[in-house]
């Protein structure tokens, strides 16, 4: 019995934004990598091809995070005393970008100054050729305090900032603008709030292929069903040609799934959770693969072994089935 | 489903009586159409139309239920390709496979084990489906050996794996009264297991490489009577299984295509690692499998699989929540403290749990934020001072406590100067930002 097999077709397909800068395109990155570019729904090869793969990016530190998990700390070593030491680690990993995610405070407990920041920044950049995106420490004023001269020092290397909210994007937008990066809109789960922002950033004179969307998500456990679910509707419309919904997106199921209790501790948790290590790897490759079928273009994990999960079902989501 | 308005006033007697309680036929069609009233409102149907109507309502993907000695596995129903358009209903079940060719003992080892695993989460208890036992020879002592080492474990529901009718023919007489499922039919043997399926009561998979093939055998079975299928599109990457399985759900949903009306089972145990079976698994979950046949039972991956079930099939319309009130942990006194959550399942586990397990008693108050994490609400308004202070008052706490000492969570510091404001009488205090840290924070300052 043949079987018509429907195959949707669409008016809208997602932009594709590219990071980091060769030397022949005026940086000093080993490649540059790019996202987005979906005529179909996740992996839908029988309608249409896909042409960039989802990619996995590592999450550094400027200096040795005091509240990750003991598994993390075990995992990375001495390597987390020095951003460039752990740049190197994370290629080695088999990332395909670096997510720099700068400290609210230095070891000293001081806020972290700017020239510390961009020392870090130059640091990773000049130990590893992968391209880079750079997170402030997540407080509207910190952010620009550091995030502006880390973007006039890496002006070129179309590094992507991170991250822009709906208060707190203007200066952000500016120095991307000004220095040819990209920027990262994160809205809190809504579809809505996520157009609204694209917009305000877009009528800054940025050009939609150099921002990417983070809908925000929940960790397995805490809130990935609306987080999974605002993907799957911010992907529809974008292919049902709503402009402003048609970017990449990136989502950081590494820093949700190490918040978890699941993940991050191994002690004084209920017997049935099982093997602490095992448990905490699943959480968050789960978690990451979860999010990637339902339309992730970019995730942030933190372990080794959650990447090299992620990236071997990633391999086996873009092979195309003989049957498709 | 299938009949839109037009196409069912065709089938209605078109008077426009009002009997029904509506002004006419179209109308009364449709609301039918909109499944919001039962067809039995119209007492002038002829039989002839309910038949039809009948056939045309039956749910896109069938309804398959496995049962034995009390327990009942279901897949199926489902209306939607997408969680966000109205809610997954049929949870996929969770099956460990054990093959004949391990020592009954070791058999019967693995499955009490399986069996007795139970895990907690926001309050709810979870716990395997059942077992599949899968013949690798064709001997039928040996077959029907492992199907007693499982009966003697678990009386949870089960899948019988064999090509071979005489081994499925011998395993069933040793589950009478039960449905299992049968695995399966191909197109060689889909005569003899379809009669099989009809004689016992059992839901039978359909196996086979192209949807073409699987569309063939499952109406074929479907002529010959046997109702209860279940699709194998023998997908094993998770590429393939993605593809066929979003395949089956459209074709069922859209088009109503009713040779691939039926439940899907995966075999992540088939994967080379038990990683890769835990990302296989994830996505049969998340992308439409009825039944997922498991070979590695391991704690902390079982956890996290059941986790992103109860995620994934959670009503988008509804958060899951629990009831405002006083909760009391570890016997309080009125010198314990009293710490505010919020009514959302997640946030109120998180906080009693720690506090639970941590020994130290305390008064948990979950003011109603309409079912919102600490955060949400804050954000949307819905767990400010004054509905703190609602509920401080509301439900009497300051009867049970001589020492008034509340704790608000970190993360929502920012509400302690307006909370002074609201209740004058109370120490206001802010503890830390995750539930984690309560224990250590109760006893080095409260
Ligand atoms: C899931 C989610 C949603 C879901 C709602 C889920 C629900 N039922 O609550 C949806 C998608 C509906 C949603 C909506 C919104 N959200 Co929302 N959402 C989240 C998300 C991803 C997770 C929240 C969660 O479930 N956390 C898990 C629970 C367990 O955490 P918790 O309640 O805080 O509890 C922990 C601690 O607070 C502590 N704790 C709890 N109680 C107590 C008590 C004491 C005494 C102590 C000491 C500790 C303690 O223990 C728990 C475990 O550690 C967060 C971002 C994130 N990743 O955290 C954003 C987030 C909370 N949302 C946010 C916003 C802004 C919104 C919206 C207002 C957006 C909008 N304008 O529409 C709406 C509001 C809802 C509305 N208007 O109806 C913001 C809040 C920003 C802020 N700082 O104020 C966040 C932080 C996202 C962001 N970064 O912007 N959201
Ligand atoms: S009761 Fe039946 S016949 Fe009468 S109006 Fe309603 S639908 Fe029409």
């Amino acid at each position: 019995m043949p079987v018509q097999i429907p195959k949707d077709s669409w008016a809208g397909s997602v932009r594709t934004v590219t990071l980091g800068a060769t030397a022949a395109e005026g940086g000093t990155r080993a490649r540059s990598v790019t996202v987005g570019g979906q005529k179909t729904l996740p992996f839908m090869h029988f309608e249409q091809v896909t042409p960039h793969r989802p990619l996995v990016a590592i999450e550094i530190k400027d200096r040795r995070p005091e509240d990750w998990s003991p598994l993390l700390l075990d995992v990375w070593g001495d390597a987390m005393g020095d951003p460039a030491a752990w740049a190197k680690a994370a290629e080695q990993a088999g990332a395909d970008l670096l997510v720099l995610a700068l400290s609210l405070t230095g070891g000293d407990g001081q806020p972290t100054q700017p020239q510390a920041a961009v020392a870090a920044a130059k640091a990773v950049l000049d130990a590893s050729g992968l391209p880079l995106i750079v997170f402030g420490p997540g407080q509207a004023e910190a952010d620009n305090a550091l995030l502006v001269p880390v973007a006039e020092a890496t002006k070129g290397e179309r590094i992507a900032l991170g991250i822009c909210e709906d208060k707190n994007y203007r200066t952000l937008v500016a120095t991307a603008l000004a220095n040819d990066h990209r920027v990262i809109a994160r809205s809190p789960m809504d579809v809505n709030l996520a157009k609204q922002l694209n917009i305000l950033i877009h009528d800054m004179g940025l050009p939609l292929d150099r921002i990417l969307m983070d809908p925000t998500t929940g960790a397995l456990g805490y809130g990935i069903e609306y987080g999974y679910s605002v993907m799957e509707r911010l992907r529809l419309a974008a292919l049902q040609g709503d402009a402003m919904t048609q970017l990449p997106m990136i989502v950081t199921p590494g820093f949700e799934a190490w918040k978890a209790k699941e993940a991050k501790v191994g002690q004084d948790v209920p017997e049935a959770w099982g093997n602490w290590a095992e448990r905490a790897i699943t959480w968050e490759a789960l978690t990451a693969v979860t999010l990637i079928e339902s339309g992730a273009d970019i995730v942030v994990l933190r372990h080794p072994e959650s990447v090299r999960r992620v990236r071997q079902a990633i391999d086996a989501l873009m092979a195309v089935p003989e049957t498709a | 489903m299938a009949l839109s308005g037009i196409q069912i006033y065709k089938l209605l007697p078109q008077t426009n009586c009002k009997d029904c309680g509506f002004p006419t036929c179209l109308a009364f069609a449709m609301k039918l159409a909109a499944k919001q009233v039962e067809l039995a409102a119209c007492p002038h149907v002829s039989a002839e139309a309910q038949a039809q109507l009948a056939e045309a309502s039956e749910p896109p993907v069938r309804l398959i239920s496995l049962r034995s000695n009390g327990f009942e596995v279901k897949a199926g129903n489902e209306v939607v390709l997408f969680r966000h358009e109205k809610t997954f209903y049929n949870k996929p079940g969770l099956f460990l496979r054990v093959r004949d060719s391990e020592p009954v003992e070791a058999i019967r080892a693995r499955v009490a084990a399986a069996d007795g695993y139970h895990v907690n989460y926001v309050g709810r208890d979870l716990s395997l489906d059942g077992f599949a036992v899968e013949a690798t020879g064709d001997n039928p002592a040996v077959f029907t050996a492992a199907i007693g080492a499982v009966r003697q474990a678990s009386h949870r529901p089960l899948i019988l794996i064999s090509h071979n009718p005489d081994l499925i023919a011998a395993g069933l007489r040793l589950l009478d009264g039960e449905h299992p499922l049968i695995c399966g039919a191909d197109a060689s043997n889909w005569e003899k297991m379809g009669d099989l399926a009809k004689q016992h009561g059992a839901a039978l998979v359909v196996c086979a490489d192209s949807l073409d093939g699987l569309a063939d055998l499952a109406t074929k079975l479907k002529d010959r009577g046997v109702a209860d299928l279940v699709l194998d599109p023998a997908a094993r990457q998770l590429g393939a299984s993605l593809l066929l399985g979003t395949q089956i759900r459209r074709l069922a949903l859209r088009q109503n295509f009713r040779p691939l009306g039926y439940p899907v089972i995966a075999f992540p145990g088939d994967a080379p690692d038990p990683a890769q079976e835990a990302t296989l698994a994830a996505q049969a979950i998340a992308k439409y499998a009825g039944f997922i046949v498991l070979d590695h039972f391991a704690a902390e991956v079982m956890y996290p699989l059941m986790v992103l079930r109860e995620n994934i099939y959670t009503d988008p319309q509804k958060p899951i929540q629990v009831q405002p009130g006083i909760y009391e942990i570890n016997n309080p006194g009125p010198e314990s403290p009293v710490l505010v959550t919020t009514n959302f399942s997640i946030t109120y586990f998180s906080v009693a749990n720690e506090v639970e397990s941590s020994g130290l008693p305390a008064w948990l108050i979950v003011a109603d934020a309409e079912g919102m994490s600490v955060l949400t609400a804050w954000a949307a308004g819905k767990f400010d001072a004054e509905r703190i202070a609602k509920s401080v008052k509301g439900f009497g706490i300051a009867d049970k406590v001589s020492r008034k000492r509340i704790v608000l969570p970190g993360h929502v510091a920012v509400l302690s100067g307006e909370l002074e404001e609201e209740l004058p009488d109370w120490e206001i205090r802010v503890g830390p930002r995750e539930a984690v840290d309560l224990p250590a924070f109760m006893k080095q300052t409260l």
